[in-house]
């Protein structure tokens, strides 16, 4: 039954990836789909459905199916998209060196040997050693199947196929709404709102599809740390460095000297930042418990209390990530349209909505690139600060995600878990990158690695 | 009336007098700005000077042991050794990891060959690959192929990203393109074109690519901790940690002494390389 469905799933997601205009392409696009789904399925030699696997793993190789057929079918498609852009972009540009078919070869291969081998095959074995029970020291390895992901899930196989299907169904009704209702009316104002919202959707659903163990609080404590801790490091670091930006923009006497200062400490590591913040918060001998301790009130020791930890390794970040947030907005600022900010001026437009209709819109590509960078360094970098300030404690509350894979993965020897939790983050990060592509259509920029 | 040469944020039509007047709250607040960005570090130099006992009764003034943690730090932590195995490593892969994006920017501008988009897209994919997701897999590499402990370990992994080559590509595809044919009618090989032409042209770039790199991997933390465990191959950073988690009581001093002399080099160069750094941000971002 569970390769039955997962047949149907596959195809479905082939066709509506890849398109079904005509017949053509939708069958087309189920085949591409099957084949998604074999792959991945015939790799893990239909271990899923066996009659000795989990309920839950079942419903994990449907999905999985239907991802690695959405993946292929939509893989092509942009392939395909990319390929006549190619060509049509004139990328065969005059001027071009006309020797050897070796040279360019030449020219990238000490690129592509490294990238293939110290990215590609590390990539790829993530992924094998997640389905394994594997010792980080010892060269034997097991076939576990899918069990190292649904041991970090809830054991109710309803539950883990009906949240995400909930959470899509919420994005694309709510889609559907905004491109129904008319532009202009109450309808379609609600529905523009409520549509940013759908990564709310997904980030409920994974919530409650991670399990609780008493007493730890399991894998859905770890998610919690993360997303509490990325997304208050994100949301701080942007509108502080953003403030900073207007305060630092034009021209004032000595303001290179100000810019200086104020971007320097993007040059600090994460963990200096984290022993800076560990002396200043400490509650004996740090700064901040003398000054309360001068007005009488007994300053709280952060590593005991789950929320002040993560506030102080979030602060921390954030002062680290502001010299990066500042040059970036800086840059983003000079490309305000001077002329449309003089005519507002001149109509009557005040500060705040010369902001909201001309500034913002212009920031728009350079915020966005901010926030996924952001987010990026509060998944891995934030690993320094958190290690050197309080190694996931108190009670694994500022555990994130990498600090557990490193936990498990090394501490405790089991790479396989290790990888399978990799494997998810791995996950987060290919959605988030996809999402900026589309939001900035290849406006890349260049990134910290 | 000269109207004063003006950023394009803020428009005073007319209003010169006034803002002169006006940049006083500026400067006083980003006055204050910088003393809240240099506060913790401020605060690590005065403790840094100071024995546990002044820390621990809040002494205002520095302390007098600023000698004796440097000598505890420098010698017995061994503080300058891991800080030289940090510049090597930072100034290998800086150095090798331009080079081979100059390289393969030269490939992807100035050559056409079959299979270009298959390249242009594993290269371009990995830019959705951080190397922590992958990190257990690739210690169990690394440590097979008989490189933990080494430099080579902390170094090859990290000598090539898609970023610089698409960085080096879009520079060049910007440049006019008389540059290459005139290069060619005078004979010039790809090789001598890149060093001639290309490079003296791109220091911009460079520069900037070099501050990023440079810190980069000066910051890198994860990776030395799990790849190098022999003390005297360590980095800097994992020396901090050693510092903090002594077994008898922490001394406050040392600890902050080595966190300001590891922010020192990333410091000095970015400081060195701000010109570039800068206007080579410029160029980027108005793409």
């Amino acid at each position: 039954m569970g390769i039955v469905a997962s047949i149907i799933v596959a195809a479905l997601l082939g066709a509506l990836s890849f398109g079904y205009k005509s017949v053509r392409e939708g069958a087309m696009g189920a085949a591409l789909g099957l084949l998604g789904g074999s792959v991945i399925l015939g790799s893990l030699r239909l271990c899923t459905f066996a009659a000795d696997a989990a309920s839950t793993e079942a419903v994990l190789g449907i999905g999985l199916a239907g991802a690695f057929a959405w993946m292929f079918g939509a893989g092509t498609r942009a392939v395909l998209g990319q390929r006549s852009a190619d060509l049509g972009s004139g990328e065969n540009r005059s001027g071009t060196y006309k020797l050897g078919w070796y040279w360019p070869w030449l020219l990238l291969s000490p690129t592509l040997l490294i990238l293939i081998l110290f990215l590609y095959l590390p990539a790829f074995q993530t992924f094998t050693l997640s389905t394994k029970l594997a010792n980080l020291t010892s060269p034997r390895t097991a076939d576990r199947c899918l069990s190292n992901f649904s041991d970090l899930m809830v054991e109710s196989p309803t539950r883990i196929a009906m949240l995400p299907l909930v959470a899509i169904a919420m994005i694309w009704g709510v889609a559907l709404w905004s491109k129904r209702s008319t532009p202009g009316t109450r309808s379609h104002s609600i529905a523009k709102t409520l549509q940013p919202m759908g990564i709310l959707a997904v980030v409920f659903a994974f919530y409650f599809m991670f399990e609780t163990e008493s007493g730890t609080g399991g894998y859905r404590l770890i998610y919690l740390n993360t997303i509490i801790i990325s997304l208050s490091i994100v949301a701080l670091a942007m509108t502080v460095g953003l403030a900073m930006a207007y305060l630092a923009f034009g021209r004032i006497r000595g303001i290179t000297v100000y810019r200086t200062l104020l971007i320097w400490p993007y040059a600090i590591s994460p963990p200096v930042a984290g022993i800076l913040f560990f002396m200043m918060f400490n509650a004996t001998a740090g700064i901040f418990a003398f000054l309360a301790d001068k007005i009488g009130i007994e300053f709280p020791n952060y590593t005991a209390s789950a929320g002040m930890a993560r506030g102080v390794i979030v602060l921390a970040s954030v002062w680290k990530l502001l010299g990066y947030n500042l040059l970036f907005f800086l840059a983003g600022l000079q490309t305000v349209p001077r002329a449309q900010i003089e005519a507002a001026t001149l109509d009557g437009a005040n500060a705040w909505q010369r902001f909201r209709l001309i500034v913002m819109p212009a920031l728009g590509p350079i915020a966005f690139f901010l926030l996924v960078t952001n987010l990026t360094y509060s998944f891995f970098e934030v690993y320094g600060t958190v290690d050197l300030l309080t190694k996931g404690a108190p009670a694994s509350s500022t555990s994130v995600a990498i600090y557990e894979i490193i936990r498990v993965g090394v501490n405790n020897q089991n790479i396989g878990k290790g990888a399978a939790q990799s494997v998810l983050l791995f996950l987060a990060v290919i959605g988030l990158t996809a999402w900026q592509f589309r939001q900035s259509e290849g406006r890349v920029s260049y990134a910290g690695s | 009336m000269r109207v004063r040469e003006q950023d394009n944020l803020t428009m005073n039509v007319g209003k010169v007098g006034i803002v002169r007047g006006r940049d006083w709250p500026r400067h006083v607040s980003l006055l204050l700005a910088i003393a809240v960005v240099v506060f913790p570090l401020a605060y690590a130099a005065l403790i840094s000077t100071q024995s546990n006992t002044q820390i621990n009764n809040f002494q205002l003034t520095p302390g007098s042991s600023l000698g004796t943690h440097f000598d505890q730090v420098w010698n017995g932590a061994n503080l300058g050794r891991l800080m030289w195995n940090s510049v090597v490593q930072a100034v290998l892969i800086t150095v090798i990891k331009t080079v081979l994006s100059l390289l393969a920017g030269l490939a992807f501008v100035y050559f056409s060959f079959r299979g270009k988009w298959i390249v242009f897209f594993l290269v371009l994919i990995t830019l959705m690959m951080p190397t922590e997701v992958m990190i257990l897999a690739m210690f169990r590499l690394v440590s097979d192929l008989g490189l933990k402990n080494s430099m080579a370990g902390l170094v090859i992994p990290f000598a090539a990203s898609a970023t610089g080559a698409f960085l080096f590509r879009q520079h060049f595809a910007n440049l006019p393109k008389d540059l290459s044919e005139a290069a060619q009618i005078d004979g010039a090989s790809p090789l001598q074109f890149l060093f001639k032409i290309l490079i003296p042209l791109s220091w911009n770039v460079i520069g900037a690519l070099a501050v990023i790199q440079f810190v980069f991997v000066w910051n890198m933390y994860l990776w030395p901790v799990l790849i190098v465990s022999d003390p005297n191959s360590q980095v800097v950073q994992q020396g901090l940690e050693r510092l903090k988690s002594t077994d008898t009581g922490i001394t406050y001093g040392p600890l902050m002494l080595a966190a300001l002399l590891a922010s020192l080099p990333p410091a000095l160069v970015f400081i060195a390389l701000q010109k570039p750094f800068m206007s080579g941000f410029a160029v980027s971002a108005d793409k």
